[in-house]
């Protein structure tokens, strides 16, 4: 089974940056089946792949406070196991482990990194939007960040929410 | 409106954040960009904060006792984006003097711009780590004058890079 997205073409979406409501609110689950939520997910492809070094979008980053996010870590220097372009609704983790930290930032909070523990395996339960069936995900390394980072951002939280301490956020350095 | 340059420096207690900052509230006082620690037990506080004139800040910050304020007004400065490749610089070992100033010297030969700094001392340990935005392309001559350096003072020293994911 593959659960690379192979739906329409999308639209390019402006991103929302903090602060912003619907970057802290809970998203709604979706229907995966519902044309508009696979519009959406097309959206979200065309928009993740326009803006550089972006590895992943979640709908709340472009002000649709619902549970769903592309990613696409493929070619990223610390990825390991790779499954493409994928789009996933409702995800949820269901095991983390190998909790290891790292300096993350985002394209909705533009100035600043900060130090942020993330599990570097991670199995993660979700729908695929369009064909609507369950998908079971283990992955690890960077593609195991990138879906805890987007999984967050479904549930209303930032990077900022997990900082490691008072001093473990930074201005940004290279915006890529 | 004015820009001000604020310290704060006396004993720790519990509450000296919320003083301070409420006493800078009443005059209006909008808190930008601010640092506090315990630097050996003494509360330390850097901030910038716009709205009062110096005058109006002093005055306010008067209430608290028993700490050395400082208010001064500063230009606004562009807080521009760094163009150079982050790097932490790590050091340890037995304290001596002149650690900080060496090391950092050799960052500043480097074209290195330090822009986060903590040290500290633990019983004869020394620490220091700092965030330096280095040229592209000059880590590999800095992290050999920073060995030759480490090894004139006796401590050990890594030169990494800050790498930060964007997601």
């Amino acid at each position: 089974m593959t659960i690379s997205w192979d739906g329409p073409e999308g639209n390019v979406l402006p991103v929302v940056t903090a602060p912003a409501t619907v970057l802290s609110t809970v998203g709604d689950e979706v229907d995966p089946t519902d044309p508009a939520v696979v519009q959406l997910a097309a959206d979200l492809v065309a928009t993740m792949r326009v803006a550089p070094g972006c590895v992943g979008l979640a709908a709340p980053q472009v002000g649709v406070g619902v549970q769903l996010f592309a990613v696409d870590v493929s070619g990223h220097p610390k990825a390991s196991t790779l499954h493409g372009t994928f789009v996933l609704c409702n995800a949820k983790i269901i095991e983390a482990s190998r909790w290891k930290a790292g300096r993350e930032g985002c394209m909705s909070v533009p100035d600043l990194t900060g130090d942020v523990k993330r599990a570097g395996r991670v199995v993660v339960a979700a729908t695929l939007p369009g064909s609507g069936e369950s998908v079971e995900i283990v992955t690890d390394a960077f593609e195991a960040r990138a879906l805890q980072h987007e999984i967050d951002h479904c549930a209303g939280k930032l990077f900022l929410d997990r900082v490691a301490g008072a001093h473990a956020i930074y201005q940004r350095k290279v915006y890529l | 409106m004015h820009e001000l340059a604020i310290t704060v420096i006396g004993p720790d207690r519990t509450g000296i954040v919320a003083d301070v900052a409420e006493a800078l509230a009443g005059v209006g006082a909008n808190l930008t960009d601010s640092t506090m620690t315990r630097l050996r037990g003494h509360f330390t506080m850097t901030l910038i904060c716009t709205g009062p004139t110096p005058a109006e800040a002093s005055a306010a910050l008067e209430s608290l006792t028993g700490v050395v304020t400082e208010v001064r007004e500063v230009a606004p400065e562009e807080d521009a984006l760094a163009e150079g490749e982050p790097f932490v610089v790590s050091v340890h070992g037995a304290d001596r003097l002149g650690i900080v100033a060496a090391v950092t010297r050799v960052v500043a030969g480097a074209g290195g711009n330090i822009t986060d700094l903590s040290t500290r001392l633990t019983g004869t340990l020394y620490v220091i780590i700092a965030e330096v935005d280095l040229p592209g392309g000059s880590a590999d001559e800095l992290a050999e004058r920073l060995a030759v350096a480490a090894a004139e003072l006796g401590v050990e020293v890594t030169l990494r890079r800050a790498e930060s994911e964007i997601l």
